[in-house]
């Protein structure tokens, strides 16, 4: 990453965030991988967050990490508002 | 002087006995007969302090219970029946059998000479003698002096008449120091002064000089105490028994008419305090030696900078205005809320019910935030409220519950006592926690070890007769390489407590964990590469905490703010579990907190995931019970946190914000980012003491109330929930629950809560952890450590004692990530932060007292080689530039940083660090990284264009138009 960009766009963070998640449980044991990730953005993401999340994935999850994809299965997608 | 003062049974004052010599802790105890009463103590125990607790007063001067004794004054002496001789009482010791006479005619007429001599010495017009501030006139009295049979001719300290000899040994008077005054006059050279500087507060600024009649008491190198190693701590005040050392709020303002026991609303220690009262004005703050916290010990901020609550820039009645470019309008407390019922509801209407929330503070009351977390859940209908522990301490409770279960600490302040090995890691107790560390030092001073995990050398890894053992000077961003490494050791080396791991912990979790930390890039020779700290250090000091006895860890921010500050904090409770310390007195893994109420605030459901006690926003049976209590459904999905409230703010979904006491504009990183969420906010109501920085981009500002001036809790880093209590009435009319109250009420429901006791009726009844605080149980008590329930009706010192909260404790892997924030050709230097001890936190409370004499702005600290490469010299204007933003301040040069390391502090609002620092956050928890910062520092030649357009944004956004005054 460059050094001198200012502080990243709503998309990008959000997309750097999830990685971030997922940089730590691809640390953990391999069974408590992507469910970890699940279970971490269920309870502390709000679904604004999630829904978005959602659709970063469906136009193609550009940057997201494959633990955070793999993990979308069984992240909660938000009820409709 | 005088909490040696005792006022009998006056109900206005609170009621402190003196017992003259320290309380000796032993299992042995002896009985003696003192004026024929028989009184049994622990054996060590002095005569006088025996005496004491039997409710027998013998007089003295050069004694307090505070600091060991020293027996110069010869005021205490006592007959011992089949002995000769006079021995003092306060250094005798009790003994089994013994027969104690502490009132005799010999002993009378040695007393009386005493004082004669002393008062023929001191002025006669002392006017703490004539307030009754001074012990001197007290014990002239007790003894009978009548008369002085050798006037004050002849060589004294007495200042010169014009005409006369006197005074050959006359000292000025020092001023110096913004908070009392010393009048060497005065002094009767009984270094109860010089004990307490040494033992309560571990500074060791005062000595005797000059020997005999001309000695005297000093600072430092006979120096003003301004300019001496004096902290201001007020410990030396207290026990001076005349009126050399003295307040000079006493000296202005007389003795105070009442007082009453609080707790200090400054840092996460919460001292607690007797407010001296004069009607409506504080005359003084004295530490209580009831505080289970303090223990009758204080810093200069809780003591002395009080100041504020009555400072001219507090606004004191509610503000409106269209526009954040528009002046402020002042309105009655009516159309306040009358306008913020129309606003909300009209945003609601229109953005959607998720477009509002709430930020609670750590510096308000326990009651105060349970309200703000309840408006926004019941009233707002949604979960997004947050506090600034985000921003300090929010991997604290990640880490902690996910490893032992509960999210905080796990010892009280008394457990250092117990302690062999100390290991202090990203924290500086001297100026972020002074009470703590004073209680430290004196364990330390005592023979515990100490470990220092820091990039800077902070205070503490040598003060006098205190050094480290260990300092780790790591580089910013590395603590968990570092603290993987040192488990790598104990792993390795076999030093781990096999028998507690088993037995409290998962055996295959453990051994899971041991294989990772065995990995080989995790060991100390791999990580001496990135983290700069050697091989050797790593393994010292984790055979030390390993082997050493009790080992306690200690931690602040410097561990949590960084993005991969939960980690940290599992590396930290894994080190505890493995090495079996965790679960008595003398162990365990403890967060100093920064503000007073941060552990409060986290417990109380300030984040947008938790009910109050932790319990997860999904729960359903959680939920049930509020549901039922309130009348309301509540949503069960996570609400917004700070940072995510701001991003949505900028996406247009988020409108409307209510901040109680907190300052996020300042406090929260990447200001401009923090600028642009509340710009994009229609209503932004900010609810504080002072125009704060945030309330530059407000709409509504509802004034706020200090501490002094309404009932509530404050609980500290121990978990100590302690009593505030209102000792005036609020300046702005309301207390901080009231105007939340009211606001909801301007929303549709119906509060209807009298007095905070009744919240706190309500936290209880709806938290487990709570269920048996009570504020007639606080009011017996003194204070309660939660968990208090049925299993534990007196509170919880210390944790997991039997086992963990969670079951069985949990090892985590913790893979060292490094950050993203790398330094390179652009910016080659980490920034790192911190805090002083006279000021506090934004600095909005301190910058507005006398404290601003000890920091008057914040100054980048360089190293040597890394300013001399530069051109910079000590006090030069230099430019700070990440790649966020630019900021200028003062330099200066100092070996405390290593080479490539700078540090600044963040109290003044003009210096603007955090335009600097970046958005990267914790993993888990989106605390902010603060403590790594890739920057490049050049020199410059003031302010940079930014500093001045905020200034000025800042000058504009602060216009009030006043109401007229009504007839
Ligand atoms: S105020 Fe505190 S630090 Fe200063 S001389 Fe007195 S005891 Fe020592
Ligand atoms: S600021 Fe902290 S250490 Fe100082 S008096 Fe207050 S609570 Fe105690
Ligand atoms: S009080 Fe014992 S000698 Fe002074």
């Amino acid at each position: 990453m460059s050094h001198d960009e200012k502080f990243k766009s709503g998309d990008e963070h959000l997309v750097y965030m999830a990685n971030q998640i997922a940089t730590f449980f691809t640390s953990q044991p391999e069974a408590e991988r992507a469910a970890g990730v699940a279970d971490h953005i269920n309870k502390f993401w709000e679904p604004r967050m999630r829904g978005r999340l959602f659709e970063i994935i469906e136009m193609g999850g550009d940057g997201l990490s494959p633990l955070v994809l793999e993990a979308s299965q069984t992240i909660n997608r938000p009820k409709a508002a | 002087m005088c909490g040696t003062q005792e006022r009998g049974t006056d109900k206005r004052f609170v009621e402190e006995i003196d017992y003259g010599t320290p309380a000796v802790r032993s299992d042995k105890t002896v009985t003696l007969t003192i004026d024929g009463q028989s009184v049994t103590v622990p054996e060590g125990t002095s005569i006088m302090r025996a005496a004491r607790e039997a409710g027998i007063a013998v007089p003295k001067l050069c004694a307090n219970d505070m600091v060991k004794s020293f027996g110069s004054c010869r005021l205490c002496l006592v007959e011992i029946e089949g002995k000769g001789g006079t021995p003092a009482s306060c250094t005798t010791p009790a003994m089994d059998g013994i027969s104690v006479n502490t009132q005799t005619d010999r002993l009378n007429t040695i007393r009386r000479g005493v004082m004669e001599l002393y008062m023929s010495d001191h002025p006669e017009d002392c006017a703490a003698c004539a307030a009754g501030d001074c012990e001197m006139a007290n014990m002239a009295e007790t003894v009978g002096l009548k008369q002085n049979r050798y006037g004050d001719e002849g060589a004294n300290h007495l200042e010169p008449s014009p005409i006369g000899e006197h005074g050959v040994n006359f000292k000025e008077l020092d001023v110096s120091n913004p908070y009392f005054a010393y009048d060497p006059s005065k002094c009767i050279v009984c270094s109860l002064c010089v004990r307490a500087c040494e033992e309560q507060q571990g500074t060791f600024a005062l000595t005797v000089e000059g020997r005999g009649f001309e000695s005297r008491i000093t600072a430092g190198m006979d120096e003003p105490f301004l300019q001496s190693e004096c902290v201001s701590c007020g410990a030396c005040v207290q026990a001076c028994p005349t009126g050399a050392l003295q307040e000079k709020s006493i000296i202005e303002m007389g003795m105070p008419d009442r007082s009453a026991v609080t707790t200090c609303a400054y840092c996460g220690v919460g001292c607690s305090f007797k407010a001296e009262m004069k009607g409506e004005e504080v005359v003084r703050m004295v530490p209580y030696k009831d505080g289970k916290a303090n223990r009758g010990h204080s810093c200069v901020k809780g003591r002395f900078a009080y100041g504020y609550a009555t400072h001219r820039d507090r606004i004191l009645n509610p503000m409106i205005r269209e526009k954040i470019t528009d002046p402020w309008r002042e309105v009655s407390w009516e159309e306040v809320y009358a306008h913020i019922g129309s606003e909300i509801g009209r945003i609601q209407k229109k953005y959607g019910r998720g477009s509002v929330g709430g930020i609670t503070s750590s510096r308000c009351t326990n009651e105060e935030t349970y309200l703000v977390q309840k408006l926004v859940r019941q009233v707002f209908g949604n979960n997004n409220v947050d506090t600034c522990a985000r921003v300090c301490h929010s991997p604290t409770g990640y880490g902690l519950k996910t490893t032992f279960g509960t999210s905080a600490g796990t010892q009280d302040f008394d457990s250092v006592e117990h302690s062999d090995v100390v290991l202090v890691i990203g924290a500086n107790p001297t100026d972020g926690h002074p009470v703590f560390a004073s209680r430290l030092k004196k364990r330390l001073r005592e023979g515990a070890k100490l470990i220092v995990l820091d990039p800077r050398r902070i205070d503490l890894v040598r003060t006098p007769h205190v050094e480290a053992s260990y300092h780790l000077p790591l580089k910013p961003g590395t603590n968990v390489a570092v603290l993987t490494a040192l488990a790598h050791v104990i792993v390795s080396e076999g030093l781990f407590d096999e028998a507690f791991i088993r037995e409290r912990c998962d055996w295959d979790e453990f051994q899971d964990w041991a294989s990772f930390v065995l990995q080989p890039e995790n060991s100390p020779e791999a990580v001496e590469k990135m983290s700069g700290v050697s091989a050797e250090l790593i393994r010292g000091a984790a055979r030390l905490y390993a082997t050493g006895g009790n080992g306690a860890i200690y931690y602040g921010l410097g561990v949590t703010e960084h993005s991969q500050g939960s980690t940290t904090v599992m590396a930290i409770a894994n080190l505890a579990m493995a090495t079996g310390n965790i679960g008595r007195p003398g162990v365990g893994v403890n967060p100093l907190r920064g503000q007073n109420n941060v552990q409060g605030s986290c417990d109380m459901g300030s984040f947008p995931h938790e009910m109050p006690g932790y319990r997860h926003i999904s729960e359903d049976a959680t939920r049930a019970i509020y549901e039922s209590l309130w009348g309301v459904k509540l949503d069960n999905e996570p609400g917004l946190r700070i940072p995510n409230m701001l991003d949505a703010a900028v996406d247009g979904s988020f409108k409307a914000l209510y901040v109680q006491g907190e300052d996020i504009l300042q406090s929260d990183p990447n200001t401009h980012h923090v600028a642009a969420g509340l710009e994009a906010m229609e209503c932004v109501i900010v609810h504080d003491l002072f125009l704060n920085e945030t309330a530059n981009y407000a709409h509504v500002f509802l004034p706020g109330s200090t501490f002094l001036e309404k009932d509530g809790t404050f609980t500290n880093a121990e978990r100590r929930i302690n009593r505030v209590r209102k000792v005036m009435e609020p300046k702005n009319g309301y207390a901080d629950w009231e105007v939340t109250q009211d606001m909801a009420r301007a929303l549709g429901q119906n509060w209807n809560y009298t007095h905070p006791s009744e919240i706190m009726a309500e936290i209880a009844a709806t938290t487990p952890s709570f269920a048996g605080v009570t504020y007639e149980l606080l009011e017996k008590e003194g204070s309660v450590q939660w968990p208090c329930n049925e299993k534990a009706p007196t509170g919880t010192p210390v944790m997991h004692i039997d086992g963990f909260v969670r079951g069985k404790g949990k090892f985590v892997r913790t893979a060292y990530v490094a950050t993203d924030e790398k330094v390179g050709p652009r910016f080659p230097l980490l920034l790192t932060t911190g805090r002083i001890l006279s000021q506090y936190n934004v600095g909005a409370q301190t910058r507005r007292t006398e404290n601003v004499v000890w920091h008057d702005e914040d100054l980048l600290e360089i190293h040597p080689f890394d300013a001399e490469n530069r051109g910079i010299r000590e006090g030069d204007w230099v430019k700070l530039k990440s790649r966020s933003g630019e900021t200028s301040l003062r330099a200066t040069i100092t070996e405390r940083v290593a080479p490539g390391v700078v540090y600044t502090t963040f109290h003044h609002p003009a210096t603007q660090a955090n335009v600097v620092t970046t958005e990267y956050s914790d993993w888990a928890t989106n605390c902010p990284e603060y403590k790594v910062t890739a920057v490049q520092v050049s020199p410059s030649n003031g302010p940079t264009e930014w500093q001045e357009d905020y200034e000025e944004h800042a000058r504009q956004s602060r216009r009030i138009v006043h109401v007229e005054a009504a007839e």
